[in-house]
């Protein structure tokens, strides 16, 4: 027996599976919901709300199904994904809860509708769909590289989710933008759920194409140019969204597509010249849609000037509103419950939920939000890092690229830094579609990081050893 | 509802809500730095395992005081000076050190005049390097000697295994 060496080895720490500290992180995301529905209630009605202990109760037991599903399923997911999406699916049935006892709100309501119906009870059932969709996907995809199989399949399904808004009769044209359906007295918000289904296409193309876009490139400028017929995949998905933005009215979709293919081009081929070629094009083609849209074109002037609307009476002054919202919040905020934000009529506890948060928790709790979104970006694209095949990577920066980019896209457009788009803050805004949708997109990045970090299986033994064996006297 | 109430309800929330961010973040810490320094076992192989861990230990402090007592020049690493490993460094930190083409040497050589097993270099009792060859076929040559036993090694001069050098340096 030779003597051993005394060397270090460097391993990665043996994966713990995490479950305890998810289980402690959704109680505390859970314990935070309930805090703040309490203060609501106070702050509005002095006296603790009524519906605390059923509210409570229900997304604790949410939370409760959620979490045993994974620990039973996915042992070694992420810690961080589903206390952080709990909380903020929580607090966006708070800040919702909170904009219903609105009176003016609810005035304004009646007087469109005739009937008030209070958005919360909603929002807490789609939250249950959505975390049966979540325990759905968490079960039936026992390895999310079965989606590979499916790559064009889910090309076509997405256009076709995409177009639907478009066929007359299921369509409809609500608030300047077809991105509905109504079925059954239900509207459905498709893109949402394109948006999951064409990362599944990205990233099976991107894994198989990757090289040629990478490789065959000739240097220009200091970029690494790709060859013109590379260039194709690229100008289908440029027109596809243009086209969304044309017949659709929807910006926020099609810069949400565009946005992610080329953030998947990115990480597929490491060549920033598909950046700079994605901004250009994206540049030129709103650029080119606001000159003729009329649609666009009023969304870029209410941007520019956003009180300019209150002179022309262009039924633009939300921006304004919200604007003023953030402002009056100042770095503490009003206080939950104590703001005025429902002064923003339309869609206020939907597209611009964030003002409510502005101003009723100031600068410190829009940066808090703004982090908890982050955190749970940050997880997906560790996920992407950890994940040792290529299409697991890919899909895993799809999603966290998407969820990002819409994060953006709506926070970027409620404060008035970009032209606003009709999209939902991921699990605050009121919207079934929205909150269905995210949370599918939860379960897949869980899924995706169980398959990541999940210790590799243990060597076969070699059959070579055993053939070498010292055989002692 | 008292203003005082509110305010302290107001300012709570928003702590308890950074709290949950900062607990969030320490959790993440543990991901970042991914990987750890693992001892492996010591000595010889045979031992038992806690007596081994318990002789993990000693060697350090023990280097660092015969090195004391001993002249100041006690070479504190093995630096590979020729041959496809050029550049290599190993920390002499007491433990023996196996060269040769095996998988397991601490030292794996890939070189075609190197044997699997191909010598080791370890410490004396008085902390001096010795070198011994392991019975490989075309030898190992300190200097320009072929090695026959144990030898000390000097400070600087080359071992020669096939077409790969190493030397102890400071």
């Amino acid at each position: 027996m030779s003597s051993t060496t005394h060397t270090s080895t460097i391993g990665a720490i043996g994966a713990p599976s995490r479950r305890n500290t998810e289980l402690a992180l959704l109680v505390f995301a859970v314990v935070i919901p309930v805090f703040a529905y309490a203060n609501v209630g106070l702050a509005m009605n002095d006296e603790m709300p009524t519906g605390m202990l059923g509210y409570g109760l229900g997304l604790g037991l949410l939370a409760a199904v959620g979490h045993l599903v994974v620990r039973k399923f996915a042992p070694y997911a992420d810690p961080l994904l589903l206390p952080l999406a709990t909380l903020l699916n929580g607090l966006g049935l708070v800040l919702i809860w909170r904009l219903d006892q609105s009176e003016r709100l609810q005035q304004l309501q009646k007087n469109a509708f005739g009937t008030f119906n209070p958005a919360a009870p909603n929002q807490l059932m789609y939250s249950a769909l959505g975390i049966a969709l979540f325990v759905a996907v968490i079960l039936i995809m026992k390895d999310h590289r079965i989606l590979q199989r499916f790559t064009y399949i889910s090309m076509v399904v997405a256009l076709m989710l995409l177009l639907l808004p478009l066929v007359p009769g299921l369509g409809t044209d609500q608030f300047g933008a077809k991105i509905w359906i109504r079925v059954g007295g239900f509207s459905i918000q498709p893109g949402e759920f394109a948006k999951i289904v064409i990362a599944v296409f990205f990233a099976g193309y991107l894994m198989v194409k990757r090289d040629a876009l990478a490789l065959a490139s000739r240097r220009f400028l200091g970029l690494y140019l790709p060859r013109g017929r590379d260039l194709g995949p690229i100008l289908v998905i440029w027109a596809m969204s243009l086209l969304i933005l044309v017949f659709e009215n929807d910006l926020g979709t099609s810069l949400l597509f565009f946005g992610m293919f080329v953030i998947m081009l990115y990480v597929a081929t490491e060549r920033t010249s598909w950046i700079v070629i994605g901004l250009g094009m994206s540049a030129a083609g709103a650029v080119g849609v606001a000159s003729f849209a009329s649609h666009v074109q009023a969304r870029v002037n209410a941007w520019l000037d956003p009180f300019a609307c209150y002179t022309t009476s262009n039924a633009c002054e939300q921006i304004g509103q919200s604007i003023m919202s953030f402002g009056s919040g100042g770095v503490l905020g009003t206080g939950l419950g104590q703001g005025h934000s429902d002064l923003i009529g339309f869609a206020a506890n939907a597209d611009f939920i964030f003002a409510t948060i502005g101003e009723e928790l100031g600068l410190a709790g829009v940066m808090a939000f703004l982090l908890l979104y982050a955190l749970l970006i940050e997880r997906g694209v560790r996920t992407a890092l950890a994940a040792r095949d290529p299409f697991g990577k890919l899909f895993a920066v799809g999603l966290s690229g998407a969820f990002a980019l819409q994060i953006f896209v709506v926070a970027g457009g409620v404060m008035g830094l970009i032209p606003l788009t009709g999209m939902t803050m991921p699990f605050l805004a009121a919207g079934g579609s929205s909150v269905i949708a995210n949370w599918a997109l939860v379960g897949l990045l869980i899924r995706i990081s169980d398959t990541a970090r999940r210790p590799a299986p243990a060597p076969a033994p070699n059959p070579d050893a055993e053939m070498t064996q010292v055989v002692r006297p | 509802m008292s203003e005082l109430t509110l305010t302290v309800m107001r300012l709570g929330f928003l702590a308890v809500l950074w709290l949950f961010v900062i607990v969030a973040v320490q959790v993440i810490r543990s991901d970042l730095f991914g990987t750890r320094v693992t001892q492996r076992g010591s000595r010889r192989g045979g031992e038992a395992r806690p007596q081994g861990r318990q002789q993990a230990a000693p060697p350090a402090p023990r280097q660092q005081s015969s090195g004391g007592r001993q002249r100041r020049g006690a070479p504190s690493k093995l630096v590979v000076s020729e041959g496809t490993l050029t550049g290599t460094t190993v920390a002499l930190q007491g433990q023996t050190i196996t060269l040769g083409r095996a998988h397991d040497s601490t030292i794996v050589l890939d070189d075609d005049y190197a044997s699997s097993r191909h010598a080791r270099i370890y410490p004396d009792r008085d902390g001096q390097w010795i070198v011994e060859d392991l019975g490989s076929t075309n030898g190992t040559y300190l200097d320009r000697t072929r090695l026959t036993t144990p030898t000390p090694v000097p400070l600087g001069a080359p071992i020669r295994i096939g077409k790969t050098v190493i030397e102890l340096r400071k």
